[in-house]
């Protein structure tokens, strides 16, 4: 009986920890405006918390993404545009600050670069097999006139014993 | 001839690759290149920490080299750069402003009083937004900023006193030689 009612009280215990966790991440407003809650998601989702790296503002319970979540939330309702808001993190954390980097000099290799890997190394298969294909041939042809002489009187012999 | 040459360029690759990954090991993640550098200190006007009723702008520091040192009294890091900032307070060739970084004005105030003051003022910055316009991620964090008020370096982390004598020092002399506009 005790039992039963220890594991019922563990079971609410359990549940309520559930709750607690969504409630903690994302501190979404009820009662706001979905558009503005769908736009406050994705860029939290986009931005990096740059006190806890691998963890994005939308994720992190630091001190500074909850102020980053206000700042963006402020701006948001102040009438900004998603890549004002964006370019106003990166004029201050640098490129770090976005989980998809935009293209520009700096980073244009490691954009284009697995592509140009993937060509030169596609390039090199197809002569490596082309030259590895005529060497078979040259091979099959390279039978010199003695060998076919011989090889003819043995047919004609019918195997030589 | 591609037999040969193949080969070799594979060797190459893989030096190059090498290379990286040693210069990648001795880096540290978590240090970040700051975005600010070369760009003019971001505008503020904050109350100071001691008198809430004068207030602090960086336009003041205007043809002057200086240091902006982000604290706070909860900030274990800071009390270990603390001494060295204590020493160069005394001589005086090197100021140091304080931003007191998500702190109660009354605990910054405990902190100054229990270890010394070393800055020329300190600023109050309760609710970071300042902290956010100089992209201040961890605390401590300091900036180097020139007579024309831009910001031309900033060193994450606690100054150790190798940092000062081998960076920090040098960039400040090499700078306030120069004249300002």
């Amino acid at each position: 009986m005790k039992v039963k009612v220890i594991f019922i009280l563990l079971a609410i215990l359990m549940a309520g920890f559930l709750l607690i966790g969504p409630a903690f991440a994302s501190e979404a407003k009820l009662n706001e405006d979905p558009e503005i809650k769908e736009r406050f998601k994705h860029l939290a989702s986009e931005l990096r918390c740059l006190k806890c790296q691998n963890q994005t503002i939308w994720d992190s319970k630091a001190g500074l993404a909850d102020d980053l979540r206000k700042q963006i939330r402020t701006q948001i309702y102040a009438g900004k545009s998603d890549d004002e808001i964006v370019e106003y993190m990166v004029d201050r954390y640098g490129d770090f600050v976005r989980y998809k980097p935009a293209v520009d000099m700096k980073n244009l290799f490691l954009w284009v670069g697995p592509f140009i890997f993937m060509i030169v190394g596609g390039l090199l298969l197809i002569r490596y097999v082309k030259i590895r294909r005529t060497q078979t041939e040259e091979d099959n042809d390279t039978i010199s006139d003695e060998d076919r002489l011989r090889a003819q009187s043995i047919l004609k012999q019918g195997g030589d014993k | 001839m591609s037999r040969r040459v193949l080969p070799f360029a594979a060797i190459i690759g893989v030096v190059i690759m090498l290379a990286f990954f040693y210069r990648g090991l001795q880096l540290d993640p978590k240090i970040l290149p700051s975005a600010l550098i070369d760009k003019p200190v971001p505008s503020f006007n904050l109350p100071q920490l001691h008198d809430a009723a004068k207030s602090f702008a960086p336009e003041e520091m205007k043809g002057k080299v200086w240091l902006l040192n982000v604290w706070a009294s909860w900030c274990e890091a800071c009390r270990s750069e603390h001494p060295l900032f204590m020493q160069l307070s005394r001589t005086g060739d090197f100021p140091i402003y304080g931003l007191n970084y998500k702190d109660k004005q009354v605990d910054g105030e405990q902190w100054l009083r229990e270890l010394g003051d070393p800055y020329k003022v300190s600023m109050s910055d309760l609710a970071g937004d300042v902290g956010i316009d100089f992209g201040v991620y961890g605390v401590p964090e300091t900036f180097l900023i020139d007579k024309d008020g831009v910001i031309r370096y900033k060193h994450v982390g606690p100054i150790s006193r190798k940092d000062w004598r081998e960076i920090i020092e040098p960039k400040m002399i090499e700078l306030n030689q120069l004249k300002g506009q």
